[in-house]
């Protein structure tokens, strides 16, 4: 049989002979890096009580720290290279999406404040606040109408 | 001229390469082909304002080099082809804007080199010119912010994505009584067998390089063994086993002369770049600077050269289509 014949056929020809992501070293190091990431918030959280705040204070600080490190380090061009061995566990904390919203602004600064940056900020994370905003809208709409 | 076969044309005239110029950057310099290089600049931005600004430099600095290793002034050259990835092949426009050399911008994706030379050696045979440049370029980080994501945005790549070459390479010919010169010609055909993955243009062009490169053996009449070396463009690992596996069930078997330049421009497992080296600037690059060394110091003497292309966009890939290929192909002897 020739790979080439047809297009079903070079297709899962192609998928048994490209080689697969390491998922078991991915998901290993995704673990660990994204418990870490939430454990250093959890020790703000700690210390944030511990100076009196209170639960919801707390966890503001918490985020906004959080932010802080990830732009601090986008910038310095350090949280790619985290991001690279880590994949989704520094992606999927706030860390990841405050790091989806800096880094196109880096990106596009050659194009101006306004359809450089202003314009391109929400490439990547666009889609994130619009779905995710619209189910807490439908998720608060039922809550509303049935608890 | 004559054509011969379904596609290639065989050249009377032939022009020869007079010479050759590749400027490269900073992962290129760290690759194992970096002593072939004219120039290796290890600052990306090489000191301009944007990724398109810098593009446009290497592009406008290998052509001047060119010239000036061949000695020729640039009101002597009849045309340049040249083209890039970027949009509007914006790159070369910039890059040739104070040139005053007769411009043709040229897009094949990664194979507007060889898409160049093929275009610049039929002007040659016409008889009508004395000097034609071809150059092309790509540059990393300008690839990725059209094609991909930004460039600090904390992600992970897939085994089979490959890695832009940043750089430029240019080719000047003129006639000439000394070689390498350019014998034949065989354009391709754009070839689709439904790959969407845009991580895997290696696997997607790949069936575009069979068909060039059967349709060159069964137009000459030359079998594999003819060449010294064949070489496609930017298949990358992947890309490059792949071709070797399907020309071998066609009949041919090239897995003892045959490489892609994407694998030989960067070390695999030191530079982390999965599949191999892709982008307009890896074939012409890597031909530039290396293979014609090789050439004049007579080690290659018959070289196949196809440049492949993965024909798409990213509005193409987000609309669900696949991704097309082609590829074309010039024979180079001494």
């Amino acid at each position: 049989m020739n790979p080439t014949d047809t297009s079903k056929e070079y297709g899962e020809y192609v998928k048994k002979k490209a080689p697969n992501s390491p998922i078991l070293k991915d998901c290993f190091n995704a673990f660990w890096v994204g418990g870490l990431i939430c454990s250093i918030g959890q020790l703000i959280f700690f210390y944030c009580k511990f100076k009196g705040l209170d639960q919801t204070a707390s966890s503001t600080v918490v985020s906004i720290c959080l932010i802080l490190i990830s732009v601090i380090l986008t910038s310095l061009n350090i949280f790619n290279r985290i991001g690279k061995f880590a994949g989704a566990g520094s992606l999927i904390p706030i860390t990841g999406f405050a790091n989806s919203i800096v880094s196109p602004s880096i990106e596009y600064k050659s194009e101006g404040y306004v359809m450089g940056v202003g314009a391109k900020m929400f490439t990547v994370a666009g889609p994130v606040l619009v779905y995710g905003i619209s189910a807490s809208v439908i998720i608060g709409i039922i809550a509303c109408l049935f608890i | 001229m004559k054509k011969i076969g379904k596609q290639t044309l065989q050249l009377d005239n032939k022009p020869s390469i007079l010479n050759t110029a590749a400027i490269v950057g900073p992962k290129e310099l760290d690759g194992p082909l970096a002593k072939y290089f004219d120039k290796c600049v290890e600052d990306e931005f090489w000191g301009e304002s944007s990724w398109e600004k810098a593009e446009s430099k290497f592009i406008k600095e290998t052509i001047n080099t060119v010239l000036g290793k061949a000695n020729i002034s640039s009101t002597d050259v009849d045309y340049v082809f040249a083209g890039d990835l970027l949009n509007q092949c914006i790159s070369s426009c910039f890059g040739l804007r104070d040139s005053n050399i007769p411009f043709f911008g040229l897009f094949g994706a990664c194979s507007t080199f060889v898409e160049g030379l093929c275009l610049g050696s039929v002007f040659m045979d016409s008889g009508a010119c004395n000097h034609i440049l071809c150059a092309t370029s790509s540059h990393f980080c300008s690839a990725e912010k059209q094609f991909r994501f930004p460039l600090e945005l904390g992600n992970q790549r897939t085994p089979t994505s490959q890695w832009t070459v940043t750089g430029s390479g240019a080719v000047i010919l003129g006639k000439n009584n000394v070689g390498p010169y350019i014998t034949h010609i065989t354009p391709g055909k754009i070839v689709d067998l439904g790959i969407k993955d845009a991580n895997n243009m290696g696997a997607a062009m790949a069936p575009a390089a069979l068909s060039t490169l059967c349709t060159h053996f069964e137009d000459t009449g030359r079998t594999p063994d003819y060449y010294d070396a064949i070489i496609t463009g930017d298949l990358g690992h992947l890309g490059k086993d792949i071709l070797i596996d399907i020309a071998k069930n066609k009949g041919y078997d090239i897995a003892k002369n045959y490489n892609d330049c994407g694998v030989l421009i960067f070390d695999k497992k030191k530079q982390d770049t999965h599949s191999g080296g892709s982008g307009c600037a890896c074939i012409a690059t890597v031909f530039s600077g290396y293979l014609y060394k090789l050439m004049t110091e007579n080690k290659i003497k018959k070289l196949l050269l196809i440049a492949t292309g993965a024909l798409t966009n990213s509005t193409t890939a987000q609309q669900g289509e696949s991704i097309p290929g082609i590829a074309h192909a010039v024979s180079i002897e001494m």
